[in-house]
């Protein structure tokens, strides 16, 4: 079984807003273009073009309909973009028998070792958030690097040493950050906006963050409710347009 | 090695700007151009799709010319001169006969430019892109109202909007410069409305959705106009100093100038002020005036004339267009309309803004600040695909203009170009000279009947009854009706039908199945085609692909130049002016030609004035980029702006420069020039922007000289329609249509019920249906992309739960949906997010089986299905097409249908077509994609 280091210089990771996510699904498509033609490719599909094509994807965007209380009873269509939350505690690591699955101690990615994966999917059926993505054709399990060959990478400018989801994303929903860091704008945000651990109870300490949509506002109403209906002859005549004095 | 090459994005209409990283001369990525105006880096799904839509096993190969029946798929592989020639001889032939033989028309073009002005040195009349079932109605509403356009060609101000509504907006134009601004807006709180049937797609942003029922939109807006008169919440200094509330329409019905501008000698509309006794008539343009708004007043010449507010207020405080009316039709209680007015009405004046930007108005006068009514309004498809959609748009631009909400700090914006004249001054195309080409392009802007293309008889000139008068506004052309018509040689028979990209044979067509008819029928007698010779060009292997005898292969986007020019779909920001290229960053593996160069070659072989020079030879050797830097349209004036000038230090106008396409590579492939800061709002009067649209030749006139651009209210160019309706002037429709022209021109915004609502049989059909596309395949052509299709392969019938429960269905039961025209057998799910009259689908996930090199078994073709098979092309009840009345755009929104449970036995998608036989490509479809295997070998080499 594979040692977490005890503790991680950085914590990096996403603050993702789904007040913001309109499940355009960029980031997963842009996520999977990258990473196709990086350090984890290629994200093999089979049957691309068959019956029933499925591949690997890092990044999925599911979409639901939400009944909330707080949103004065219209139902909120909601988007909710999936991917490895790189935890603290993360257990997809703990049970690989190999080494293949780690945690880097500079800044907390979990990485896969292809070299090392034997491709027994025991970290799959230990992650609770279904990160994780086996390749039966590459024979090895396959997941989000948080773009590392992106952010390692010094030939790149350092605005671009981010992860591709973060940079495709239209709406601006998704953050990268260093989460140990208080002062770092992604986690300045978060606190701001109350993120939740998902599946906190389960206590895997996910280093990604989602932000809820805000309540909604009660409809727009009542300024004009009391009113007895309007009268036709109530209504005010022409008369009380002609002495608008205007000026052109 | 990584390289970086900067292009435009081709895989919707936003043309966002795009960096193709290429690893070794292989395509590794696509990300957005992070200097790129339109989308400032981000990109969608679509466009990260990019490298799956250029290595598509769908990408046809070489020329092809048909060899067994039309429609069965069977070609043979021919080389471009043979394909040329056959092309070029059949045109030629046609040209010395009847140039209006040929139909061209393309889909989703993105070079109007080039293609309308092709059409016009043909000669034909018969041209037209797709706008005609996109979105005509937005177009020609916003430009006979207010000179611009929702739609690409305004914007909400982002950045200071305290509220957006967004009329019938789902995943649509222009893409991400919407998604980042609704980021913006909702981060800032500004309140976001959806007016939608369906809550999809940026309606899962809004604070407050407005489940309107489908087509009802008008209703609500007039409503909103009736409560803003009733509470007298109108910003009357705006509507005298913007639009025209104060000019003076004449009252004299039956005489020949009822319902027409009051005039001076010089033909200026005129305005009445107090005078000490009787009002006086002065010029209504004139600055510092006290203009009356209401107030009947006799003109010199005996006839009395009212000022246009007068009649916005008498006709909509009536109680028909109360809320308690609309109530009854949007499904929207009387009590929230009013609510709704009453925000709109605050947010508007009592939360009213100021910036502190000194400006200069057009007449000479300086203001220290502009004033702005931060309440924005958008709108598209759900407003544009109704027969009653022009009247409803135009409703929506009223309903800001007395808000004083159009081009103000926070309110909608217009993007340069625009604002024009209301309307632009260019008109159809309709002579042609002695050299064969016709006086204008063959689409503009009708100002009155005489602009129309009628013959003596008052029948169509065009074969899709564009600009006729069952269509008289038909400012995009009338695609949906080519197919119909020419099978039927309605006005007359055509001999070729040359189409670009548009996928006529399906999901582009409104009553599909009959349209396959129509292409493979033949004459009984000759046994001759009905539509004699269809040439098609496509990058892919589309349904339409099966039905040509010519097929002529496009590039992908990465492998061709393109200009995205001023002179057609502009992408440009309401603070600034762009136009961009494409350059091709992959050298094409397959014997495949950009079409626009192709439609050069042919201009040249044909003797195209333009195109050939006096030897014969072709103007454009280097096909279409050549012609990109080197063509002039009028002196200095080109297909792009930047960098013009021997020097290329020109901006808008100014000599050809050789080096023209170096520079905008140089700058990542497009251009951008800021206005200046004064002049930002207030565009259609503001000296400092008028100026400045003229220095860059994007109003006429030398600088100095512009007319303020005012807004329509009360819309002349209507009216002259219904006078010549009633029976006066020279160009008269046919009786049978008299009552229908006077009826729609309107010269104030009305609303109707869709035909399809009002027939006989409209009971029977409770339900509206919707098509629409997703987010990530808006306006693209994604079921050929291995990644887009992964995240659909398959649509479904999405219905509220209650009237899923009321038809006795169940989610993923398959069920019928039936319409006054036709049935489809498909599966239906529960949704919550749409209102409980209205079903609906994603649009075109549904293919032909055999279509797009997609496997036989594919589930677009096994459970996908396509809406339109159930939307007729014409009237139910007369030979007329389903559009609106006034600009032709296919009502393909009207539809009514009914859900039927399926008898126990009866699965899978109804009606199923017979399997469309592969293009000879020698492309085959992988079993398995390993994208980026090899490019991994070389990362982990070099590191």
């Amino acid at each position: 079984m594979t040692a977490l280091p005890q503790s991680t210089e950085r914590r990096l990771g996403l603050v993702i807003d789904l007040d913001l996510c309109v499940g355009c699904h960029a980031c997963a498509v842009a996520c999977k273009s990258w990473n196709a033609g990086g350090m984890a490719g290629p994200l093999t599909d089979e049957s691309p073009y068959g019956a029933e094509p499925h591949g690997i994807w890092f990044n999925r965007v599911h979409s639901y309909t939400a009944q909330r209380p707080e949103d004065h009873g219209a139902p909120l269509t909601m988007h909710f973009p999936r991917s490895c939350l790189h935890c603290e505690n993360a257990h997809c690591v703990t049970v690989c028998p190999t080494g293949a699955s780690h945690k880097r101690r500079s800044d907390g990615i979990v990485l896969v070792d292809e070299d090392k994966c034997i491709g027994c999917q025991l970290c799959a059926w230990a992650c609770p958030y279904g990160a994780r993505e086996f390749s039966a054709v590459e024979g090895v399990m396959k997941k989000c690097t948080l773009c590392a060959d992106r952010i390692d990478n010094q030939d790149l400018p350092p605005a671009d040493r981010q992860p591709a989801c973060v940079m495709a994303c239209p709406t601006k929903a998704r953050l990268f950050g260093d989460l140990a860091d208080p002062d770092s704008e992604a986690s300045r945000y978060a606190a701001q906006r109350g993120s939740v651990d998902l599946y906190g109870e389960l206590g895997y300490q996910p280093t990604n963050r989602y932000l809820p949509p805000k309540a909604r506002p009660a409809p727009t109403a009542a300024v004009n409710e009391t009113e007895e209906e309007v009268q036709a002859e109530q209504l005010p005549p022409l008369l009380k347009w002609l002495d608008r004095v205007l000026s052109r | 090695m990584i390289e970086i090459k900067k292009t435009t994005c081709y895989m919707c209409a936003c043309r966002c700007g795009i960096r193709v990283h290429l690893q070794d001369g292989q395509l590794r990525y696509i990300d957005g151009n992070p200097e790129h105006p339109v989308n400032r880096g981000v990109i969608c799904a679509k466009g990260a799709s990019g490298p799956m839509q250029h290595l598509s096993p769908a990408r046809l190969s070489a020329p092809l010319r048909r060899v067994g029946p039309r429609g069965s798929g069977q070609f043979e592989t021919i080389s471009w001169e043979e394909a040329l020639q056959t092309v070029s001889e059949r045109l030629g032939r046609i040209r010395q006969d009847d140039p209006d033989r040929l139909a061209f028309f393309t889909g989703r073009d993105q070079s109007q430019a080039l293609t309308g002005w092709w059409a016009q040195a043909f000669g034909t009349v018969n041209y037209a892109a797709h706008g005609g079932f996109c979105s005509v109605n937005m177009a020609a509403a916003g430009l006979y109202s207010i000179g611009g356009s929702f739609w690409e060609f305004g914007e909400p101000d982002w950045e200071h909007a305290k509220t957006l509504w967004m009329w019938g907006v789902a995943e649509d134009h222009d893409s991400n410069p919407i998604k980042l601004g609704l980021s913006k807006l909702r981060q800032r709180g500004a309140k976001i409305v959806v007016i939608n049937p369906v809550r999809t797609g940026y309606g899962a942003l809004a604070d407050e959705w407005i489940p309107i029922r489908p087509g009802s939109d008008g209703a609500l807006a007039l409503a909103l106009v009736h409560e803003l008169l009733r509470t007298q919440r109108v910003d009357l200094d705006y509507l005298v100093r913007y639009a025209n509330a104060h000019w003076l329409v004449i009252k004299a019905p039956g005489h020949a100038h009822d319902g027409l501008f009051a005039r001076d000698r010089e033909g200026r509309p005129l305005c009445a002020t107090g005078g000490e006794h009787v009002p006086q008539l002065v010029a209504a343009d004139t600055p510092e005036i006290s203009p009356l708004l209401i107030g009947e007043v006799r003109l010199p010449d005996g006839l009395d004339a009212l000022p246009v507010f007068q009649l916005i207020v008498e006709r909509y405080l009536q109680p028909e267009y109360a809320p308690e009316a609309a109530a009854k039709v949007t499904g929207i209680p009387a009590a929230r309309i009013r609510a709704l007015a009453a925000e709109l009405a605050r947010i508007a004046f009592d939360e009213a803004i100021e910036l502190a930007q000194p400006w200069t108005d057009v007449y000479g006068r300086r203001h220290e600040s502009m004033t702005g009514r931060p309440v924005a309004m958008h709108a598209m498809r759900g407003i544009s695909a109704h027969v009653n959609g022009f009247h409803t748009c135009r409703a929506l631009h009223l309903l800001q203009m007395l808000l004083g909400a159009i081009d103000t700090p926070g309110s909608f914006r217009y993007q340069p170009p625009f604002p024009k004249s209301t309307p632009p001054p260019n008109r159809p195309g309709s002579r042609r000279g002695a050299d064969g080409r016709l006086d204008a392009a063959p689409l503009g802007f009708p100002q009155s009947p005489e602009d129309l293309l009628v013959d003596e008889q008052g029948q169509p000139r065009r074969i899709d009854h564009a600009y006729s008068w069952a269509h008289p506004l038909a400012v995009h052309g009338m695609l949906h009706t080519v197919i119909r018509n020419a099978w039927a040689g309605d006005p007359y028979p055509i001999d070729t039908l040359f189409l670009f990209m548009a996928n006529m044979s399906w999901n582009s067509a409104m009553n599909t199945a009959q349209t396959i008819g129509w292409l493979t029928d033949t004459d009984q007698a000759s046994g001759e085609y009905k539509i004699p010779f269809i040439v098609y060009s496509d990058a892919y292997a589309s349904e339409m692909v099966a039905y040509a005898d010519i097929v002529l292969p496009d590039t992908t986007y990465l492998e061709r130049h393109d200009g995205i020019s001023l002179l057609d779909r502009p992408i440009s920001d309401a603070d600034g002016v762009s136009d961009a290229i494409r350059q091709p960053v992959i050298e094409p593996d397959r014997d495949v030609r950009g079409f626009q160069s192709v439609l050069l070659d042919l201009g040249a072989r044909l003797g195209l004035p333009g195109m050939c020079n006096d030897d014969r030879s072709p103007t454009y050797p280097g096909g279409y980029a050549e012609y990109l830097w080197r063509h002039q349209r009028a002196p200095g004036v080109g297909t792009l702006a930047g960098w013009r000038g021997a020097d290329g230090q020109a901006q808008g106008k100014g000599e050809p420069n050789p080096e023209q396409l170096k520079r905008y590579i140089a700058n990542g492939c497009h251009w951008h020039a800021e206005i200046p800061a004064a002049g930002r709002y207030y565009k259609m009067a503001n000296r400092d922007y008028l100026n400045w649209a003229q220095q860059l030749g994007l109003l006429p006139g030398e600088p100095g000289t512009a007319e303020p651009i005012v807004m329509q209210l009360y819309s002349e160019t209507l009216q002259r329609f219904r006078l010549a309706a009633q029976g006066h002037g020279r160009v008269q429709p046919e009786d049978a249509l008299r009552s229908r022209v006077e009826r729609y021109f309107d010269p104030m915004p009305i609303w109707y019920p869709p035909f399809e609502s009002q027939t006989a049989a409209a009971a029977g059909y409770p339900l509206a249906a919707l098509t629409q596309r997703p987010m990530f395949m808006y306006h693209a052509w994604g079921s050929q992309n291995a990644w887009q299709r992964q995240i659909a392969t398959r649509n479904y019938l999405y219905v509220h739960p209650q009237t899923l429960a009321d038809a006795g269905l169940q989610s993923d039961d398959w069920a019928w949906v039936i319409s006054q025209h036709s049935r489809i057998r498909v599966q239906v799910r529960a949704s919550d997010t749409v209102e409980p009259g209205t079903v609906w689908t994603w649009n075109a996930i549904g293919k032909r089986r055999g279509a797009w090199a997609l496997d036989r078994n594919a589930p677009e073709s096994n459970d996908g299905f396509l809406l339109n098979h159930l939307i007729s092309d014409q009237l139910a009840d007369q030979p007329l097409a389903n559009a609106d009345p006034v600009t032709g755009q296919a009502a393909w929104f009207d539809l009514r249908v009914r859900l039927e449970p399926c008898a126990e036995a009866e699965q899978g998608v109804e009606p199923a077509f017979e399997a469309l036989a592969s293009p000879p490509t020698g492309i085959k479809a992988p079993a398995l994609l390993r994208f980026g295997a090899k490019l991994r070998q070389r990362w982990e080499h070099e590191s």
